[in-house]
């Protein structure tokens, strides 16, 4: 991100210096920081709102529900590890949405696996899938998407989430299949 | 839709009320969550917003589209939505500010915000996330990790434009 910001904006200012016009270039930089602002108020309202609204969820039950439901899942993508009550907490932070909640219990996970793992420089088939199960995104509900859709004035901001669904399920699946057929090679 | 998410929300606050949670207290520290994630992405959002600003005004971005754009809508990627598609792997912050500058570009309910946003919304910060979650394990051989959770970002990236071509 270093590289990049340092780069676009150096490249964007010489550019425009060669046409003749690098004052326009910086002036829209500045409006580009204030507009910033003026979206992050806009949206600020409807990510606050359903933030509580699933914080609520969270704590009110419904983790509790997605715990019973998942239990069985979680058991047959991680048989081997005694990490499945951290796995659980980090994998139902994700699909609320609680990021912050999800990487403690993400990163003890993943300690307790290295460990199992006899500290072995290569990763685990279960480290590899825990992995992967984060980087791609299993959010029950986009908020901060849909805050930003909201505000800039869409029509009807939650359209996009039976879409969302799809995508990020496809995404986890391809993903952990690509993780299962590399992992055996890469034993061999 | 109409009835969906208001339904969500009074079965929420039912069984809240069943498991006997203090419902406002949830919503208030919920809502300062909220707050949290605001100001964490605000420094970033305004990098990159007058970042992409300035590619705008100066030009430069318009001559990258038009480069790569006959080989992207072969494939059916809009070339409007590839340097978000290029910056979210790495940043979370930066991206969310280049999704804002696109659906404000475009419009809210243009094709292009809407494949924007279901990608943004479906893949996550994979290069960041594979180096938080290593960080303090052993594990130095992660290519079999990195090309699994790129695959999953492409295939996110692939729904993203299909879903919002054929449904939008």
């Amino acid at each position: 991100m270093n590289f990049v910001w340092t780069f676009a904006i150096l490249v964007s200012l010489i550019f425009s210096a060669f046409l003749g016009f690098p004052e326009k270039t910086l002036q829209s930089g500045i409006f580009g920081a204030d507009e910033a602002i003026k979206i992050m108020i806009s949206l600020s309202g409807t990510l606050c709102f359903w933030s509580g609204v699933l914080r609520i969820a969270e704590k009110g039950g419904a983790a509790d529900f997605c715990q019973k439901l998942l239990s069985p899942i979680i058991r047959r993508l991680f048989p081997k590890t005694n990490q499945r009550g951290k796995i659980t907490m980090n994998i139902i932070a994700n699909l609320f949405g609680t990021g912050n909640a999800a990487t403690p219990a993400g990163i003890s996970a993943m300690e307790g696996m290295d460990k199992e793992n006899g500290k072995s420089s290569r990763p685990s088939c279960e480290m590899g899938r825990f992995a992967v199960m984060n980087t791609a995104s299993i959010q029950l509900f986009p908020t901060t998407v849909i805050s930003i859709l909201s505000s800039l004035g869409a029509e009807n901001p939650f359209s996009i989430v039976p879409y969302v669904w799809i995508s990020s399920f496809s995404a986890l699946f391809m993903a952990l299949l690509t993780q299962k057929l590399l992992f055996g090679k890469d034993r061999l | 839709m109409a009835y969906i998410l208001p339904f969500l929300i009074i079965l929420v606050l039912f069984s809240a009320i069943k498991n006997h949670a203090p419902v406002y207290q949830l919503f208030l520290e919920g809502a300062e969550d909220g707050l949290k994630i605001l100001f964490s992405i605000l420094p970033p959002m305004i990098a990159v917003l007058s970042m992409s600003a300035m590619l705008k005004e100066s030009g430069l971005l318009n001559a990258f589209s038009s480069a790569v754009s006959p080989v992207t809508e072969k494939i059916g990627i809009p070339s409007e939505i590839l340097p978000l598609a290029l910056l979210r792997p790495f940043s979370g912050g930066g991206s969310l500010g280049l999704l804002t500058d696109t659906v404000k570009t475009y419009g809210a309910d243009s094709r292009i915000a809407r494949a924007a946003c279901i990608l943004c919304a479906s893949t996550e910060t994979t290069f960041y996330t594979i180096s938080v979650y290593f960080r303090r394990t052993n594990v130095k051989h992660l290519k079999t990790v990195i090309i699994a959770a790129v695959i999953g970002d492409l295939t996110g990236l692939l729904c993203a434009c299909f879903l919002t071509k054929i449904n939008f």
